[in-house]
C-alpha cells in the first residue's frame, strides 16, 4: 500500500498542510497565532519547473521552508521523495534531496573563496576529498562560474553570488532546488542571469525547480504556476492560463508583464485576441492580421 | 531651488593601483519641481552621483551648486543642505532604530534643532503623507511589515521638509502592489507639494509612467538625458549598454516596422491601447 | 569599494613559504619567537638575523611589506627603548639632568628594540604568506588536541572564518547606515564625549539588528546545506605535510639548537 502511494506521488507533496507562527509572551503563554499556511494541497512532479507567486506575506516563503525541514508542519504532512519532513531521522537525507537558495546573496555564502563555498555542502555530507573536487568542478561548470573559482565572493556581482549559491546546492546532487525569491535583491541583468541558469539546470540536468518570486517576467517559462494568497493556493495552471486572468491576479496584489496587460486591455476594448499572451512576438503576430484588414497593402510581413 | 552639477568627477582610490573613475565629467541642471528618473546598471555611478547632491561625497573635481551656491564653498552649511535635499537610501528601513515609529520619524527634525511642537507637527505630517495609519505610530518599527517599514523610513526623510527628494530604488524587494503604492505616493508628493523628485530605478516601465525627464548613466558618464519618450527612441543604444526600453516601446516600434502608422513615442500600456484601438477603429473602451 | 580591503595582509605570490603547510609556518614562527627571548648576545642576534633574512628572501614578498606592521608598534617601540635607555643602572656615560645613559642601558635597549622589530617582522612573514583561511585551518588542526579537554576547536575556527567573510560586509554596511543617518542631519563628529556616544545609538542599533538578521539567515543557509558541526565532516582541502615541510621542521630544529647552544656557550 505504502509503496504504491510513493510511486504515484510527485517529488514534493504537501497534504492538508497548516502552519502557524505562534508568538508567546514572557510567560510562554500564547499571545498571537498567525496562520501562514492554511490547508495547502500541492503535488510537484519530478523534473518540472514550477513557479510559486504571491505577494509578501502570502505564505510562499513559509512553504519553501517546509520543504527542506527548516520549518515543520503544525498540521498535515509534507513529503520529499517519499520522506516525511516531520521525521527527524530523515531530515539530513531530505536536505540532500531538496536544496535551497535564499533571497539575500550575501547571507548564504559561507566560504571566503568561491570554490570553497561550493564545497561546503559536500564537506558537511562527509564526501571523500577527491569526490568533493569532482562535484565542485562540475557544479561550477553547470552554473558557468568556473572562471571565478579562486575569487572572493565579496568581489562578485549579486547575480554571480546567486549562481555560486546555486552551485553550492548543486554540489550536494539534489533532486530538486527550491529558490526563495532569489532575484528580489538583484538588478535586471542579475535577474536574467539567475533565471537563465535555473532554466538550464532544469532542462539539461532534469532538476526539479521550485521558483518562488513576485517578478512576473520570470514565470513565463515555467511549466506550471501556482499562486498563493493568505496561506492558500488560489490559482494553479500553465503561465498562459494564469496570465489570462489579469483582474484576478491584481486582486492578489500581483501584476502581469506589460505585453500581457496590453493584450488584455485590447481584448477588453473589443479587439479579437487569444487569452494570456506572454511575449511581444506573440502579440505582434496576433495584431498584424487585423492591421492588414484595416490598411490593405500597407502592412509588410 | 535648482541643483546643478558642473564637470562632476569622482575617482575612487586616487593615488593607488585601484584608481577608478566612478563619475566622469557629469553636467546637468535640475530645475525646481522636476520629476527625474535616473537609470543605469549596477556600477554605472548613479549611487555615487546622488550622494554628491547632498554633500555626502565630495567631488574629486567639479562642483555641485544648490540654488547657485557651491555646496563645498567656504562656510556652507552642509547639514542645512541635507534637510533641503533629502536622500532616501536603498532599503531605507535598515536605518530605523527608535523604540517607536513616531520617535524615529522625529529623529531628523530633532537633529535640525526644531522646537518640540514643530518637530511633532512635521513627523505627524510626514507619516500622513506616506499613508501610514495612525494605529501604527506608537508601535516599534521592527514589528511592521516590509512595506510599512519602508514608509516609516521615507517619512523620516520627509519630516526634514526637503525641497528635493532623492530616492534610491525605493521599491526594491516589494511586491507589485506595494511597488505601485509607494510610487503613487511619491508621485502625489511631487504633484501636491511641488517637491523635485530624483528617482533611481531599474524599471523603465516605472520611469515611463512617472518621470518628466530621464537621465541614463553608463560607466560614470551621462549617456542620455531628456524626456523619457525621446530617450526610449534610442532603445538599440540602451540595449548596447545593458538596459532596455519599456516593452510597449518594442511593440509600437515592431508595429511601425511592419508598416502600421502608429506613433513610435508611446511608452505606457494605456497610450498604446488607445492608439491601437483608434487605428483599428473597433470596439468601445473606457 | 570598501569591500576591496583585504583582511590580514596576505601577499599573493608563489613561493616555497606560500606553499608550505600553515601548521609548519605556525610552528616556525613560534620557534622564532621563543628563540628571540632566549637570545641576549650579539652572536645570537647574528644567527636570528640570518634566519629572518633567509625567510624573507624565500618568501619573495617585497621588504617594504614586511616592515609595514612596524608602524603600528612604533609608539610601543619608542617607549620601551627609551625607558631602557635612560632608566638602567650601571656605568654612566652621559648624564642630562636626572636622566643618565649607561653602557648597560644602551645594550639592553638595543636588544629590546631588535627583539620587538624581529617579533613583528617574523610574524608578518607568516601572515603575508598564509591566507586567513589557511591560518584558521592550521590553527584548527594544530590545536586539535584541545578537543580532548572539551574546547570546541572546530566551532571556534568556523566562527573565525565566518567573521573573516562578514567583516568587510559589515564595514560597508556601517558606512551606509552612517551616511543614511547623516542624510537625516546626524552629526557624528562634534560635541563632547557623552554627546558623541549618544550620537552613536542611531548607528549601532541598526548595525546590530542587521548583524543579527544576517546571522539568522546564515545559520538557516548552513543548516539547509547539511551543516551539523564538525562531526562526520570531510575536508575539501585537507592539510597534508610535504617534503618541504619536513625540511622546514629540520631547519627550525637546527636553528633552535644553535640558539640554545649560543646561549649556553656565551
Amino acid at each position: 500500500m505504502r509503496e504504491t502511494e510513493r510511486a504515484i506521488m510527485g517529488i514534493i507533496k504537501a497534504s492538508r498542510l497548516i502552519f502557524d507562527y505562534i508568538r508567546r509572551d514572557e510567560d510562554e503563554n500564547v499571545e498571537e497565532i498567525d496562520r501562514a499556511i492554511d490547508n495547502l494541497d500541492v503535488d510537484i512532479e519530478k523534473g518540472s519547473f514550477v513557479a510559486i507567486l504571491g505577494h509578501n506575506g502570502s505564505g510562499k516563503s513559509t512553504f519553501a521552508k517546509q520543504i527542506n525541514g527548516i520549518l515543520t508542519p503544525t498540521e498535515g504532512t509534507v513529503w520529499v521523495s517519499g520522506m516525511n519532513t516531520a521525521d527527524e531521522e530523515a531530515i539530513w537525507e531530505i536536505r540532500k534531496k531538496a536544496g535551497m537558495v535564499f533571497q539575500n546573496p550575501d547571507n548564504q555564502i559561507i566560504g571566503n573563496v568561491v570554490e570553497e563555498d561550493v564545497g561546503f555542502g559536500p564537506e558537511n555530507m562527509g564526501i571523500p576529498t577527491e569526490d568533493i573536487w569532482r562535484r565542485v568542478d562540475e557544479s561550477l561548470e553547470a552554473v558557468g562560474m568556473t572562471a571565478y573559482r579562486y575569487k572572493s565572493p565579496n568581489k562578485l556581482s549579486g547575480g554571480q553570488k546567486q549562481r555560486v549559491a546555486i552551485a553550492g546546492v548543486m554540489a550536494m546532487r539534489p533532486e530538486c532546488i527550491i529558490l526563495d525569491e532569489p532575484t528580489a535583491m538583484l538588478d535586471p541583468n542579475g535577474r536574467k542571469e539567475v533565471i537563465k541558469t535555473v532554466r538550464e539546470l532544469n532542462q539539461r540536468e532534469g532538476i526539479t525547480v521550485l521558483l518562488i518570486t513576485h517578478y512576473m517576467e520570470e514565470v513565463i517559462e515555467a511549466d506550471r504556476v501556482i499562486v498563493m494568497d493568505d496561506g492558500k493556493l488560489v490559482m494553479d495552471g500553465t503561465p498562459r492560463e494564469i496570465f489570462s486572468r489579469v483582474d484576478q491576479l491584481k486582486s492578489y496584489r500581483l501584476d502581469v508583464p506589460q505585453v500581457t496587460e496590453l493584450a488584455y486591455e485590447l481584448k477588453k476594448a473589443g479587439i479579437d485576441l487569444p487569452d494570456g499572451i506572454l511575449s511581444q512576438e506573440e502579440l505582434m503576430s496576433c495584431l498584424l492580421p487585423a492591421f492588414e484588414k484595416k490598411f490593405p497593402g500597407q502592412i509588410i510581413r | 531651488m535648482s541643483i546643478r552639477a558642473e564637470n562632476l568627477t569622482y575617482i575612487y582610490g586616487q593615488g593607488t593601483a585601484f584608481e577608478q573613475y566612478a563619475l566622469k565629467n557629469v553636467n546637468f541642471e535640475i530645475p525646481h519641481g522636476q520629476f527625474v528618473g535616473l537609470i543605469g546598471h549596477t556600477g554605472s555611478g548613479k549611487s555615487t552621483l546622488i550622494q554628491h547632491l547632498n554633500g555626502l561625497i565630495k567631488p574629486t573635481e567639479g562642483a555641485v551648486y544648490y540654488e547657485g551656491v557651491d555646496i563645498h564653498g567656504e562656510g556652507y552649511n552642509l547639514r542645512e543642505l541635507r534637510s533641503k535635499v533629502g536622500l532616501v537610501f536603498q532599503y531605507p528601513e535598515h536605518q530605523l532604530f527608535e523604540v517607536d515609529v513616531f520617535a524615529d520619524v522625529c529623529y531628523g527634525p530633532r537633529n535640525l534643532g526644531l522646537a518640540k511642537e514643530e518637530m511633532e507637527r512635521r513627523a505627524k505630517e510626514a507619516l500622513e503623507l506616506v499613508g501610514l495609519e495612525k494605529k501604527y505610530w506608537e508601535q516599534s518599527p521592527f514589528e511592521l511589515s516590509g512595506g510599512q517599514k519602508r514608509r516609516v523610513a521615507i517619512a523620516g526623510v520627509l519630516a526634514m521638509n526637503p525641497q528635493v527628494l532623492i530616492l534610491d530604488e525605493p521599491t526594491a524587494g516589494l511586491d507589485p502592489k506595494g511597488r505601485d503604492e509607494i510610487l503613487d505616493e511619491i508621485s502625489q508628493l511631487h504633484k501636491e507639494r511641488g517637491i523635485s523628485i530624483i528617482l533611481v530605478s531599474h524599471s523603465m516601465e516605472d520611469i515611463a509612467q512617472y518621470a518628466d525627464r530621464l537621465m541614463v548613466m553608463n560607466h560614470g558618464e551621462k549617456a542620455f538625458d531628456g524626456p523619457p519618450r525621446e530617450v526610449f527612441e534610442h532603445y538599440k543604444e540602451l540595449e548596447a549598454i545593458g538596459l532596455a526600453a519599456p516593452q510597449v516601446t518594442y511593440i509600437v516600434h515592431g508595429l511601425r516596422d511592419h508598416g502600421v502608422p502608429i506613433d513610435p513615442e508611446l511608452t505606457t500600456v494605456r497610450e498604446a491601447r488607445d492608439a491601437i484601438v483608434n487605428l483599428l477603429g473597433g470596439g468601445e473602451h473606457d | 569599494m570598501i569591500r576591496d580591503i583585504t583582511l590580514g595582509q596576505y601577499y599573493p605570490v608563489d613561493s616555497v613559504l606560500h606553499r608550505m603547510d600553515p601548521r609548519t609556518k605556525l610552528f616556525g614562527t613560534m620557534i622564532f619567537i621563543i628563540s628571540l627571548f632566549l637570545s641576549d648576545s650579539i652572536g645570537a642576534y647574528v644567527i636570528a638575523t640570518g634566519f629572518l633574512v633567509s625567510a624573507i628572501k624565500i618568501s619573495r614578498v617585497p621588504f617594504r611589506f614586511m616592515v609595514r606592521g612596524l608602524k603600528a608598534v612604533m609608539f610601543l617601540l619608542l617607549i620601551s627603548v627609551s625607558f631602557n635607555l635612560f632608566l638602567t643602572d650601571g656605568q654612566v656615560l652621559v648624564k642630562i639632568w636626572f636622566l643618565k645613559i649607561t653602557r648597560e642601558g644602551i645594550r639592553i635597549s638595543c636588544f629590546m628594540g631588535l627583539r620587538l622589530i624581529y617579533l613583528v617582522v617574523g610574524s608578518s612573514i607568516m601572515t603575508l604568506t598564509t591566507t586567513p583561511n589557511e591560518l584558521t585551518d592550521g590553527l584548527e588542526k594544530s590545536l586539535g588536541f584541545l578537543k580532548a579537554v572539551k574546547v570546541p576547536v572546530h566551532e571556534i575556527s568556523m566562527m573565525m572564518s565566518i567573521a573573516l567573510r562578514f567583516i568587510p560586509i559589515l564595514v560597508e554596511e556601517t558606512d551606509k547606515i552612517m551616511k543614511a543617518q547623516m542624510a537625516r542631519g546626524a552629526d557624528f563628529e562634534s560635541g563632547n564625549l557623552l554627546q558623541k556616544a549618544k550620537s552613536m545609538v542611531p548607528l549601532l542599533v541598526p548595525l546590530f539588528i542587521s548583524a543579527f538578521r544576517r546571522a539568522t539567515d546564515l545559520a538557516m543557509a548552513m543548516e539547509a546545506r547539511c551543516y551539523r558541526g564538525g562531526q562526520g565532516r570531510t575536508k575539501m582541502k585537507p592539510l597534508r605535510y610535504g617534503r618541504r615541510d619536513q625540511a622546514a621542521y629540520m631547519v627550525c630544529f637546527v636553528y633552535l639548537a644553535a640558539m640554545v647552544g649560543v646561549r649556553m656557550v656565551l
